[in-house]
């Protein structure tokens, strides 16, 4: 295996309120290879999205950073300036976020805005600008890309945006882009087409992509690996096809049996009891125990990382049976 | 795709509202006439020495020694009304616009930089303002005029002193919520300068508001000067403003020499009363609120 383009070790993000400290992203560690998509699932609050952004160093105040590392091509993160970190965002590393109405700018036409990400980081003449703006464009498969230049956001739907907001993702070519529930706020035909041309992207361009959901159905058609993350750990990861078809964590099994697609007619949708838990005030021991139906006495103690192969799971009573 | 640009799609609605659009040809020939005023006026009436006593006080239609008749009258030093309103909407227009003008700046400048700063310098500011705004405008505006004295730009210094809080205090709220959006976190996050986020991003969106704003205070510095002027802080006795006019032919009222001050307020009025017609189109057309 190559080096991968990005290397997270341990990485731990804490918000420090006045309830007490919050541990939203709590000692996760992956890599992640150039052209490799990664879905990053859970719920609501599971600190996907908080990983997410700590890896482009955009945590607020009063959360940071407390531990961990990020490597990004080789060069450590945790710790950069701001200004070094201004200077990567946008042209080695890229984000796209959940809601394409407040993303782009509603008095500026698409190719000033593109313009202007370009300009961020290096100089450009006008001309070049628009032409590199109707290239990415019709990239991520906006029809009549150099006539819609000097639309404006307004006239264009949320799909269109949405690709346009990755379109300024993918201009200076980064090597990570991080994108935080880009679909959830369109239609599913939309998201179809929109997982379609990103997987194509990804693999023409080589770009490394952390597609953050709570949608299963869009992760396991997009990615190749995916990690699922409970109370700020990932408490199982490996290729998308084996954790799908053998959970070996509960809870991803629960995730799995919560899908409405599986329910059966006229029997109520399964969920998973209870609530996840605050991140201000966790179990001690495995997080999930309480929610947990497998719970047993030694689920008191905090699960270590079981490895099999490319998978891994933190379970002290994995489901086991044919897993790999 | 033939989209008609922004603005033209803003004039096509625009023009829908008859009331609003007569207006706007209201202000347009006042300010027409206003700039207009030394090659229309039949007389010029800060020129003394034009001026003739005998010609004092007569009543409108009469005809002057000058060989023109008086079509508003005169005042009491032998003006010619229709001349003095011309040159007193002069004044007017280029006051209320030139202080609006300054405030909007000013004013858009404070807010913005202090929702963009926050934390402790945009509470100091805000809170401030807020004092500020505690106080009517007339007040702060009657003691400024009091202290800087007569004059044009000691007026304007005076008016814009009153009114730049308001221009803030929109400017802070638009530009704070538009200083959330993903858009400016996104180009702060890059090494796009703050002062390029601030003039490129947030400004132009937080300026629908400003501008609905603006309208409502040139007319206010426009009756705020007419009310400084009539109480006698405003321009020199040489160089009467509307306000001044009022003043001047008040103590004739009883005696049913009505139109010295009659004639310069309707002109006040009409003005005043167009700019806010217009104001209150453009608001309901800038507020998404409000749309249909």
């Amino acid at each position: 295996m190559t080096a991968p383009v990005l290397a997270v070790r341990d990485l731990a993000t804490h918000f420090f309120a006045r309830a007490g400290t919050v541990k939203a992203v709590d000692g996760v560690s992956f890599d992640l290879a150039a052209g490799e998509i990664l879905g990053l699932v859970g719920e609501s609050g599971s600190g996907k999205s908080m990983t997410g952004y700590s890896l482009l160093g955009l945590i607020d105040p009063p959360g940071r950073i407390v531990a961990g590392s990020i490597k990004l091509a080789g060069q450590e993160l945790v710790g950069l300036p701001q200004a070094e970190l201004r200077a990567l965002r946008g042209r080695r590393m890229a984000m796209v976020f959940q809601d394409p109405m407040t993303t782009l700018n509603p008095v500026l036409s698409i190719a000033e805005q593109i313009r202007l990400a370009i300009a961020a980081h290096e100089r450009v003449s006008p001309a070049a600008a628009r032409a590199r703006a109707a290239d990415v464009l019709g990239r991520v498969g906006i029809p009549d890309a150099a006539r819609r230049l000097d639309a404006f956001p307004h006239q264009f739907s949320g799909g269109m945006r949405q690709r346009v907001a990755i379109a300024i993702a993918l201009l200076h070519r980064p090597d990570l882009i991080v994108a935080d529930e880009p679909t959830t706020a369109l239609d599913v035909s939309i998201q179809a087409q929109i997982i379609v041309e990103v997987r194509a992207l990804v693999r023409d361009l080589g770009t490394a992509l952390i597609w953050i959901s709570h949608d299963l159905a869009t992760v396991s058609a997009l990615a190749g690996r995916i990690m699922v993350m409970y109370a700020g750990r990932i408490v199982e990861h490996g290729p998308i096809g084996a954790v799908l078809r053998a959970p070996q964590h509960p809870y991803t099994q629960g995730l799995l049996g919560s899908l409405p697609s599986r329910a059966v007619p006229g029997q109520d949708l399964v969920q998973i009891p209870g609530l996840p838990p605050s991140l201000a005030a966790l179990p001690a021991g495995c997080a999930f125990r309480p929610r947990c139906e497998r719970a047993a006495p030694e689920c008191a103690a905090a699960p270590d990382q079981a490895t099999s192969g490319s998978r891994g799971w933190r379970c002290h009573r994995p489901l086991g049976a044919g897993a790999a | 795709m033939a989209e008609a640009s922004p603005l033209a799609r803003f004039w096509q609605e625009f023009r829908e509202n008859r009331v609003a659009v007569a207006s706007l040809a209201v202000i347009v020939a006042i300010a027409l006439v206003a700039l207009l005023a030394p090659w229309i006026a039949p007389q010029d009436p800060y020129d003394i020495g034009k001026l003739v006593l005998a010609d004092a006080r007569r009543p409108p239609g009469h005809a002057g020694s000058g060989g023109y008749v008086h079509w508003l009258g005169t005042d009491a030093q032998g003006r010619d009304l229709l001349s003095a309103i011309l040159y007193g909407l002069r004044i007017s227009v280029q006051i209320g616009v030139a202080a609006g003008a300054i405030a909007f700046v000013l004013g858009a400048a404070l807010g913005t930089t202090a929702a963009f700063l926050g934390g402790r310098a945009e509470m100091l500011v805000m809170r401030f303002i807020d004092l500020q705004l505690s106080f009517p405008a007339i007040l702060l505006a009657l003691v400024l005029a009091a202290l800087l004295g007569q004059g044009k730009w000691q007026i304007i210094a005076a008016l814009v002193t009153a009114q730049y809080a308001y221009f803030a205090r929109t400017a802070h709220g638009a530009a704070a919520a538009e200083r959330a959006k993903d858009y400016v976190e996104a180009a702060l996050s890059t090494p796009m300068p703050a002062r390029a986020v601030i003039l490129r991003h947030i400004l132009p969106n937080s300026l629908p508001p400003l501008i609905v704003v603006a309208t409502v205070q040139i007319a206010n510095a426009i009756a705020l000067e007419a009310t400084l002027s009539f109480l006698g802080l405003g321009l020199p006795v040489t160089e009467p403003s509307l306000g001044m006019l009022i003043a001047n032919g008040f103590q004739y009222m009883l005696s049913g020499r009505y139109w010295i001050s009659i004639y310069p307020g309707v002109a006040l009025i009409v003005l005043i009363v167009a700019i806010n017609l217009v104001g209150d189109q453009v608001r309901d057309q800038l507020n998404p609120r409000l749309k249909r």
